[in-house]
């Protein structure tokens, strides 16, 4: 039996290293893969509580598998736009994607 | 052991009728020739129209389905009628844009109708993962269209900027709801307020998961400091898609944002309260000193529309007084959001018209406005003497709602009225600046082509305002009751 504390450590140890990601890395993948880590420190937790609270109707690994689910949906349409953007641009870093400011 | 129920499908019909019409814009388009692909238009208007039929057949009733977790009550109807209202006007400025320019029209009503989907049942939610779920049905379908002009450059970096910051702010207010879960046992609303106002409710772990959800929500709602993303997004974006980005998507957002601060986090207001001044007086401000320097009439906006965010948020900073004081909060937050959307609509209407005619819509394209199209530069008129807060118009009243709700809090909120007064005489600049634009600089001579159904809509919504204007009570009298204080 895994303790609830070392779970919601490494939980919030994913998510940090996935906010890290998204802040440091320039590479649009990347930063997708690093929103994803983020995503599943989310499940971990969720599954995690689900199991400790003893939920009868398991909302929170219902929750998890909606989680899944979304995450799955959101990187088919982040890729799509990333493969535009590589179409037009011939890059996907995205701090030369700047045509907007102010 | 869980035992079947029995679904309400007369609470679910619009809903309902809204799936069914995207199933068939999606699988009508595959048959259609290159020509009659607009077609796809009527039918989502159609459609539309049916599921806002079945909306008013659910006026007054009190009804909940699948657990409690989606409910029909005067709130949650009053802000589907005024969704799909929203939806038609979307709908008829898209179709000329959309059918000039050739893009994928039956792809580009299948997402627009699904996001509006998405808004229909945030308004019904009332647990965590219905309100999740809803919240991304409303975003997903966002970055798609965002990035619709796809040999654009411009309009796939909105996309992509939307996208990145939708899918942050989405996996931060994820953590932030795990969380609640964890310490309150449960995804139900009412649950969770039940629980965070016991032992579960003490301790940092709340205060930390709450907090995480206001950030999610303020990327959603684009309040400073997490707006930066939103003057790219709508100049970049096609213009029907901003409208529809500044309005529903805005609205949708607020109405998660009501749900859940009423309803759920109502006990820990003394937390939240002081995090909500911050954002309200930041944002409002900030967007404000920004709109002043555009020069781009979307641009602009978008800066305007953060800016009236912030006025949005200001009541949320008044909660934790009074039973009366939190209703009278929550009636001008609510109020501030509906005629926004109508004034907002309107406005971004006749930007629509004056971009088929000058693409890059700088405020200098407005120049003689009211020669060339004087029904178009009357509304705009209207449109942005209402946004500024002058009577007789609807905005007058909404902003009079909130600063009356402010002063009667007093405290803080005497101090988060005089900030928005300030910030309503400086947006007056730059609203009225395109004002002058339009009666008084000189313009090209030659009339602007603006077909009916846009000069049609604009006339509405400006008719919408001054009606609103007059009868400033009519959102709150219909339907009766409409708030979650209890």
């Amino acid at each position: 039996m895994i303790r609830l504390p070392l779970v919601l450590f490494f939980s919030a140890g994913l998510f940090s290293v996935g906010v890290y990601g998204v802040l440091a890395r320039r590479n649009a993948v990347l930063v997708l893969m690093s929103i994803e880590l983020m995503l599943n420190a989310v499940n971990v937790n969720l599954v995690a509580f689900s199991q400790l609270l003893r939920d009868t109707i398991l909302a929170g690994q219902v929750f998890a598998l909606f989680v899944i689910t979304v995450a799955a949906a959101e990187v088919g349409i982040g890729l799509a736009i990333v493969i535009l953007i590589y179409r037009n641009r011939e890059t996907i870093n995205i701090d030369e994607v700047n045509l907007l400011k102010w | 052991m869980l035992e079947t129920q029995a679904v309400d499908y007369h609470a679910i019909l619009p809903e309902l009728i809204v799936s069914g019409t995207i199933l068939l814009v999606i699988v009508v388009d595959v048959f259609l020739g290159r020509d009659r692909k607009w077609w796809a238009m009527p039918i989502s208007l159609v459609g539309t129209a049916g599921a806002l039929a079945a909306t008013l057949t659910l006026i007054g009733e009190r009804r909940e389905t699948f657990d409690g977790m989606f409910v029909v009550d005067p709130f949650a109807v009053l802000f589907k009628v005024f969704f799909l209202g929203t939806a038609i006007v979307v709908l008829a400025i898209s179709l000329r844009y959309f059918r000039e320019g050739r893009y994928f029209q039956g792809e580009y009503y299948f997402l627009l109708l699904t996001a509006f989907l998405g808004s229909l049942t945030i308004a019904s939610s009332r647990d965590l993962l219905m309100l999740f779920i809803s919240l991304e049905l409303v975003s997903a379908p966002g970055f798609l269209i965002a990035a619709f002009r796809k040999s654009d450059p411009r309009s796939n970096e909105s996309g992509l900027k939307f996208f990145l910051i939708g899918v942050l702010s989405a996996a931060v207010m994820l953590y932030g709801m795990s969380l609640i879960y964890g310490v309150t046992g449960t995804t139900r609303l009412d649950g969770i307020a039940e629980a965070l106002a016991g032992p579960a409710g003490e301790g940092p772990l709340p205060l930390a998961a709450i907090f995480m959800v206001i950030v999610g929500f303020g990327f959603k709602v684009s309040a400073v400091p997490f707006q930066f993303w939103a003057p790219d997004t709508y100049e970049g974006a096609p213009v029907p898609v901003a409208a529809f980005l500044s309005v529903a998507s805005k609205a949708a957002g607020f109405a998660g944002l009501l749900i859940l601060m009423f309803l759920g986090f109502g006990p820990l207001s003394e937390f939240w309260t002081p995090i909500f001044f911050v954002l309200s007086a930041a944002t409002m401000t900030i967007g404000n000193l920004l709109a002043l320097q555009q020069t781009q009439v979307v641009r602009l906006l978008a800066y305007s529309s953060i800016a009236q965010a912030g006025y949005m948020l200001l009541p949320f900073a008044l909660v934790g007084g009074s039973v009366g004081n939190d209703r009278a909060a929550f009636a001008a937050s609510m109020l501030y959001i509906l005629i926004y959307g109508v004034m907002n609509l309107g406005a971004f209407t006749v930007v629509v018209a004056i971009a088929r005619d000058a693409p890059g819509v700088l405020v200098s394209d407005f120049a003689g406005l009211s020669r060339r199209a004087p029904v178009l530069a009357i509304g705009m008129g209207v449109f942005l003497v209402s946004l500024g807060g002058i009577p007789p118009t609807a905005g007058f009243w909404a902003k009079f709602f909130i600063f009356t709700a402010a002063i009667e809090r007093g405290g803080l909120g005497v101090w988060l009225a005089a900030i928005m007064v300030v910030n309503s005489v400086i947006s007056l600049y730059y609203y009225l600046a395109i004002a002058k634009q339009m009666f008084f600089a000189e313009g090209e001579d030659r009339p602007l082509a603006s077909p009916a159904l846009l000069t049609g809509v604009a006339a509405l919504a400006m008719v919408a305002v001054i009606v609103l204007g007059v009868y400033p009570d009519l959102f709150a009298r219909f339907p009766p009751g409409a708030t979650l204080v209890p």
